[in-house]
């Protein structure tokens, strides 16, 4: 690593021993599950590259935007709307939250049983290595689940930027209103932070530039109906988390061009993985950057994934903001129209959820669904039992697992999926 | 031909070869030990066969040092309890450091499992400690539960804290085969829980080391109501499962 980043962490306030000691963790975690994966697209080089520069150049170019008078907003959750952000000149970015780091010190402020996405993003803070966090002009936290919103109150403590937005809980009218609400005021705070007004021209091409961001992983999801699959699970997972992180306008033309590449591939019938592998559609929490430990055990096991009903997946990015809107009003309503669709657990009830895993099931020919579940995520734990029984009954095989970030349960977690996908055959 | 089935778990190995009518030849078993490959060579030294499958935790080492297929003990034990009881529909299997239940469609295909998470509750290494704990031997155990006349209600499945709870039992002075009852009691409480998650009617095939245990199948019974089935030599059904399914081809 080149000693111009060190100097950049360093101004950062990172601490390099610890940030080191994670870098090499994630290197090797990355060379080990993704650079060992056969049959490859070209086109993932890109994220390849991208992935081994998630610390460095990602960051240098945020210093650069930052520099040049563009401020930086952290987030940890799918509802904040980057639409708003860009049109504040503004870049927003997913801030970290899928390895444990410093976990005893974390449980010196949350208690022990507290979800693992959760105690990973104090857990980067606290251990001073996330650039992304120490970057941000503004960390956005949002009422969702409780263990979050409570956190919040205690984050609050270690940064001095954070803002917390608050979010509905019911699909109502005054629910909506809510969020109307609450984006108007978050609008206002984009404005006083960058000083730069939110207009209906900026506001158009910022709905623009994410559409067009979200229609390339629309693409790049409806390749993944075919058989073979013409990419692994653990690649378009990395697509959806690269999502998060990288500038907008490049990650649109580097989906769409390995888009390209996978339609060249379904014509070839060359596949991830032969014809007729079995095929998983994986619904749950959302997996952020390190947290590959799920989809790798399924795809070594023999099955390949072929869709995500996670935030970082389909529930995060389906659904485009209409252009129609001519006036700032009118394309906050389409905003607030469009998140409002998010189906996430921390509604109630939340019957949508449960469509729309049946609907990605037969879309994607998903032979069977593996609920994903933080353990300690009570909103998703508690919808995973109804969803397995209304999916049993439409006859389609469901496992449930509840794990961490930690690796111990590996061995057991193995044999339950291998099981699994023996019953599928 | 003649068909192998090596079953790797946390405590022990079995072997089972069978020939070409499925009929048992040979069944060895040992201890995992330190090294579980090793342990599996001495125990395969001199034992004839044409085809070998492994299952249990070990199979992927197994996989890697003999180039053999592997199956998991989900799929094993259910086509091993099948060896014996061609219509069962439920298996339990509680072996040396995990538990599942099994429930399978009429083809004998697996529809649904359950199985407990990285704790080690409710197993045979449970039930060996605490049998330690009582200073009885593994057998005399279940034997003597199965005496008592009531169980003492033992809340902890965490083998550490009911081990702490049996110490204050025992300072108490309460009835050292009505203590071994209860913890009984709870393993069973633990397997109805599974079993009802994936089957509701019918009988229930007890497979693994664990259903050796005469208090235990009994137990069960009561609690649920149901049939409880015990093949002979339940510790050799997953290896029997793997042998049948490598013969199978499958």
């Amino acid at each position: 690593m080149s000693e111009d980043y060190r100097s950049m962490w360093t101004d950062l306030g990172l601490d390099l021993e610890a940030h080191d000691a994670l870098l090499d963790v994630l290197g090797k975690a990355y060379r080990d599950i993704y650079l060992a994966q056969e049959n490859r697209p070209e086109g993932m080089g890109y994220f390849d590259f991208v992935m081994s520069e998630v610390h460095g150049l990602r960051i240098k170019e945020l210093m650069d935007e930052k520099a040049a008078g563009r401020k930086i907003i952290g987030s940890y959750c799918v509802f904040v709307p980057e639409e708003l952000v860009l049109a504040a000149n503004a870049t927003l970015v997913g801030l970290c939250s899928g390895a444990d780091f410093a976990t005893e010190d974390v449980e010196t402020l949350l208690p022990r049983n507290t979800c693992a996405l959760i105690k990973s993003s104090f857990g980067f803070k606290i251990g001073k290595v996330c650039p992304y966090l120490e970057s941000a002009d503004m960390v956005v936290g949002e009422n969702t689940c409780d263990g979050k919103k409570k956190a919040y109150e205690t984050l609050n403590d270690l940064v001095d930027n954070l803002y917390v937005m608050d979010l509905p809980q019911v699909k109502s009218e005054n629910g909506k209103a809510l969020l109307r609400a609450e984006y108007n005021r978050f609008k206002d705070a984009l404005e006083k932070l960058t000083g730069v007004p939110i207009t209906a021209a900026s506001l158009k091409e910022a709905i623009r530039t994410v559409n067009a961001k979200r229609a390339a992983l629309h693409r790049l999801s409806s390749l993944r109906k075919a058989d073979p699959a013409p990419l692994s699970g653990l690649d378009a997972l990395l697509a959806n988390q690269v999502f998060f992180y990288d500038n907008p306008a490049r990650f649109t033309e580097s989906v769409n061009k390995i888009c390209d590449e996978l339609e060249q591939r379904i014509e070839d019938k060359k596949g991830a993985f032969p014809e007729r592998t079995p095929r998983i559609l994986l619904s749950g929490c959302p997996q952020a950057v390190p947290n590959w430990k799920l989809p790798m055990i399924v795809e070594t096991a023999g099955a390949v994934i072929v869709g995500e009903e996670s935030c970082v997946g389909e529930r995060g990015t389906r659904n485009l903001t209409s252009e129609a809107g001519e006036t700032l009003d009118e394309m906050l309503d389409a905003i607030v129209d469009r998140y409002f669709q998010v189906d996430c657990a921390i509604f109630t009830p939340n019957p949508e959820r449960l469509d729309h895993i049946r609907q990605m099931v037969e879309e994607y020919k998903a032979d069977g669904v593996i609920h994903y579940g933080l353990q300690f995520c009570q909103p998703y734990l508690m919808e995973a039992i109804p969803v397995e029984k209304a999916l049993e009954e439409k006859e389609i095989p469901c496992l449930r697992i509840e794990t961490d970030y930690t690796m111990e349960d590996v061995g057991q977690l193995k044999t339950r999926v291998e099981a699994f996908i023996e019953q599928l055959r | 031909m003649i068909f192998a089935g090596i079953d790797i778990g946390s405590r022990t190995i079995e072997l089972v070869v069978v020939d070409d009518a499925g009929d048992i030849k040979v069944e060895l078993q040992a201890d995992t030990g330190f090294d579980p490959i090793d342990e599996a060579k001495k125990l395969l030294d001199g034992v004839r066969y044409d085809r070998i499958m492994a299952t249990g935790y070990g199979r992927n080492l197994f996989e890697i040092s003999f180039d053999a297929p592997t199956v998991t003990e989900i799929k094993a034990h259910a086509r091993g309890a099948r060896a014996f009881f061609p219509d069962a529909r439920t298996v339990l299997d509680i072996g040396g450091q995990d538990s599942k239940a099994i429930s399978l469609f009429e083809n004998g295909r697996v529809r649904k499992f359950e199985m407990n998470d990285r704790c080690a509750a409710g197993t045979g290494k449970f039930l060996e400690i605490m049998a330690k704990t009582l200073g009885y031997d593994i057998e005399g155990f279940g034997r003597e539960a199965l005496i008592a006349e009531k169980d003492v209600n033992i809340s902890s499945m965490c083998t550490v804290f009911a081990e702490s709870e049996v110490t204050s039992l025992i300072a108490k002075g309460k009835d050292r085969r009505e203590i071994a009852r209860g913890l009984h009691t709870s393993v069973i409480r633990r397997a109805v829980g599974m079993i009802n998650r994936v089957s509701s009617e019918g009988d229930i095939v007890f497979t693994g080391g664990v259903a050796k245990n005469p208090c235990l199948a009994e137990l069960l019974a009561d609690k649920l109501g149901r049939t409880v089935r015990v093949p002979e030599n339940p510790q050799f059904i997953g290896a029997l499962g793997a042998a049948l399914l490598s013969a199978e081809g499958k």
